[in-house]
């Protein structure tokens, strides 16, 4: 049935679609809509049999859904940055126990300087935690996901963590079609659990794992993610048959025909840069866009396949490996089977910072061009950064650099955007 | 109070001979059908209090609860002799997941229990010191005031001995770890206002909080039994004397366990909605020094010239506890 809903709401409606039978809840912005609405759809009944359980942080909540998964009860919680590290401990673990829990990740930057817009440096910092990684384009596809994630995760006996950009997913109204409870029955069957607690037939769960076998436990874990790499396709065809329409899969292309600049990206901003790809084709400019909706597993054939025309790819990602660039690109490079320097790197859209079609047509014509720096920072204000570095250098008591900058500013709302 | 001790002093001893008693007053651990939910084989140090405890308070809950039991584990001793891979001594469904949040997976096993329509399954979750009144305390306070459904169970050896023997906030003072060493004028453990965990479970005002010792394990094995009559959150807090952390001998658990409850240093009670409602009384109260002299953790006290004045603030603590919850016959309590 197609709706105008806000993202979150949607989310909330597509994971009781999906019969969760514990959800934990703690706030953090963006993600809070998404539990508010299942907590009402719990109250009201709607959603039963279910516990709804507002727990005292982060590291609770993912430790209520693992006792609860592991007691054979089909869990749910979301969070976003500052959360998403709180819990770190308890996402590890959950991974390495084999816990179906699916979680969904408002995208949001971490602090300090604290910031509540968008970014994914909350879920990049958790690529190697073991949980398979699904990045949505937009709303119809973050309700789709989590429909596929509960699938996938309890196939698999993996998390499975659906990252939608906060705010402007979370909170944007856009039109989806959201799916029937039959539907949803026929394409995800009840949990069946690999282990569970059970006073009939007890098992230890969480035993020390010694060197003598620990190398193999990891093994498993990364065999289990790259059987996800066959499996996620092969469902999002499934999917697409029961629900009619394409979402999930591995990586999405876009006017990849004859494209000599491969833009890659994660999660909505792909939208921006389809538009202004759109314009650049009608301009003659060979250029097309992959969009990774699967990070971890990384989808190394499928983009390897994807850019095998690429003569450049200028990967743009709101994320940053301080230090080093980017944390997509060094992905991506992996993948390509060209040249190492003819990967990009844009860093863009860091704490909410507005990612224009005006720059982007920018950016990617430097990158056609030739004229692109090898890691580049999108509309980044020097003068700032400047300003900063004068300070250090004339005074050691330099004092706060967020606050530094926020008064060389002055007035902050007039210039966002 | 829910058990009264029988007392056979013409043994010469204070146990008591199961033999000697009807077989509905005999403890779990003298029926056949014990469950041994923690079973032999497991790499506890010699004269483990933890393992003593656990052993006595897991089968008394599957006792309790016709053997529908799930147990959380938080990290520490207690998981680590437990689950060597691929052995394990638990004969009961089992997890461990990490040091600080025991009481929240307990949650999530007792929520999935509610939701599957198998209340009858019940939750423990247990610790030690470490796991309970430090790193675990956010979530035992969360499961706490949600009133889940929970009974938690702290093994209480007053320092983190898995990790070779570091404070705690449950290390009492003057008392010698790796670091709180006693060198120059330092006496050990600082005084601090403690971290008196019965008590702030008890400000929870939850159900059911108790304390016990492993010398007392008759009473050890009622308190979980009526723990487990009662749905809610609920706290027992054993005292488990360490041989390794505390520096005594093996075969000296039991007593100083006992010397613990003894000299008013380790109050035994029973609280119901965050009040007292039973003790464990005290005979005669012994001199708190009855209790120090035997333990190495303690030696720096009494090695010439000695330090008779932190021995005098150990003893002032002993008997705030025994004005405090009316240890001594005859007299109240005034909490």
């Amino acid at each position: 049935m197609l709706k105008q809903i806000e993202g979150s709401a949607a989310v909330a409606e597509a994971v009781a679609l999906c019969r969760p039978e514990v959800i934990c809840a703690y706030p953090i912005s963006p993600q809070t809509h998404i539990v508010e609405g299942l907590g009402r759809l719990v109250d009201g009944g709607q959603l039963k049999p279910c516990e709804f359980i507002n727990v005292e942080s982060e590291f609770a909540a993912m430790s209520v859904a693992i006792g609860a998964s592991a007691a054979g009860a089909r869990a749910y919680t979301a969070t976003a940055s500052q959360g998403l590290l709180f819990m770190a401990e308890a996402v590890f673990n959950a991974a390495g126990l084999g816990l179906p829990i699916v979680m969904t990740v408002a995208n949001r930057a971490i602090g300090a300087p604290i910031n509540i817009w968008n970014d994914h440096t909350d879920a990049l910092s958790q690529r190697d935690c073991g949980w398979i990684q699904l990045f949505a384009e937009d709303n119809q596809e973050a309700l789709d996901l989590h429909i596929q994630a509960f699938r996938l995760a309890e196939e698999l006996s993996l998390p499975v963590m659906v990252c939608m950009d906060g705010f402007i997913l979370t909170h944007a109204y856009e039109r989806v079609d959201m799916p029937t409870q039959e539907q949803v029955d026929a394409y995800l069957p009840p949990y069946e659990p690999r282990q569970v607690l059970d006073p009939a037939d007890p098992v230890s769960i969480g035993a020390m794992v010694g060197p003598e076998a620990f190398t193999e436990v990891r093994f498993l874990a990364h065999a289990k993610q790259q059987q996800a790499l066959q499996l996620i396709p092969a469902w999002a065809s499934e999917f697409k048959r029961i629900f009619g329409r394409a979402s999930g899969g591995l990586t999405h292309g876009y006017r990849l025909d004859d494209a000599e600049t491969v833009v890659v990206a994660l999660g909505s901003v792909l939208g921006t840069i389809k538009d202004t790809v759109d314009e650049m084709r009608e301009q003659g400019v060979k250029i097309g866009v992959l969009g990774i909706t699967c990070f971890r597993p990384w989808p190394t054939a499928a983009v390897r396949e994807a850019l095998a025309g690429a003569k450049r790819v200028l990967v743009l990602e709101k994320s940053l490996a301080v230090g080093l660039g980017g944390i997509v690109s060094n992905h991506v490079s992996t993948s390509y089977h060209g040249a190492s320097d003819d990967v990009y790197t844009v860093i863009a859209g860091l704490g909410g910072r507005a990612i224009t079609r005006g720059s982007l047509h920018r950016i990617f014509a430097a990158a056609a061009e030739g004229s692109l720096e090898p890691v580049t920072f999108l509309d980044l204000d020097y003068s700032l950064v400047d300003r900063v570095l004068a300070r250090e250098r004339e005074h050691r008591r330099s004092g706060p650099i967020a606050e530094g900058i926020l008064r060389d500013l002055g007035v902050v709302a007039a210039k966002i955007g | 109070m829910s058990y009264q001790p029988i007392r056979f002093y013409q043994t010469g001893t204070f146990t008591v001979g199961n033999r000697l008693l009807p077989t509905e007053e005999r403890s779990v651990q003298a029926n056949v059908r014990r469950t041994n939910s923690l079973n032999s084989g497991h790499r506890a140090c010699q004269g483990c209090g933890e393992a003593l405890g656990a052993r006595y308070a897991i089968d008394a809950a599957m006792e309790a609860t016709d053997r529908q039991l799930v147990a959380a584990n938080a990290t520490g001793c207690l998981e680590v002799f437990s689950t060597p891979y691929p052995e394990t001594s638990w004969q009961i469904p089992w997890i461990h997941s990490l040091f600080g949040n025991a009481a929240a997976v307990a949650t999530g096993i007792a929520a999935a229990m509610r939701v599957k329509g198998r209340e009858h399954v019940r939750v423990v979750a247990q610790g030690g010191d470490g796991g309970t009144t430090d790193i675990g305390f956010g979530c035992l306070s969360g499961m706490f005031e949600r009133n889940d459904d929970v009974l938690y169970i702290c093994y209480d050896n007053e320092a983190y001995m898995n990790t070779g023997v570091q404070r705690s906030s449950a290390t009492p003072p003057a008392a010698r770890t790796n670091t709180t060493f006693p060198v120059g004028d330092s006496a050990g453990n600082r005084f601090g206002q403690g971290k008196n965990l019965p008590v702030i479970a008890m400000a929870h005002e939850i159900p059911y909080v108790a304390t016990a010792t492993v010398s007392e394990l008759r009473d050890l094995e009622a308190k979980v039994r009526r723990a487990m009559e009662i749905r809610g959150a609920r706290y027992i807090h054993i005292l488990v004397p360490c041989p390794l952390g505390w520096g005594h001998g093996s075969a000296e658990t039991i007593r100083m366990a006992r010397l613990a409850h003894e000299t008013g240093l380790f109050p035994v009670f029973e609280a119901e909605h965050g009040e007292v409602k039973s003790v464990s009384k005290i005979r005669r109260q012994l001199p708190v020094e009855e209790y120090l002299r035997p333990q190495q953790r303690f030696a720096h006290l009494f090695k010439p010239p000695g330090r008779p004045d932190i021995v005098a603030r150990l003893q002032q603590l002993a008997d705030r506890n025994i004005r405090r919850y009316g240890l001594l016959d005859g007299t109240e309590g005034t909490r």
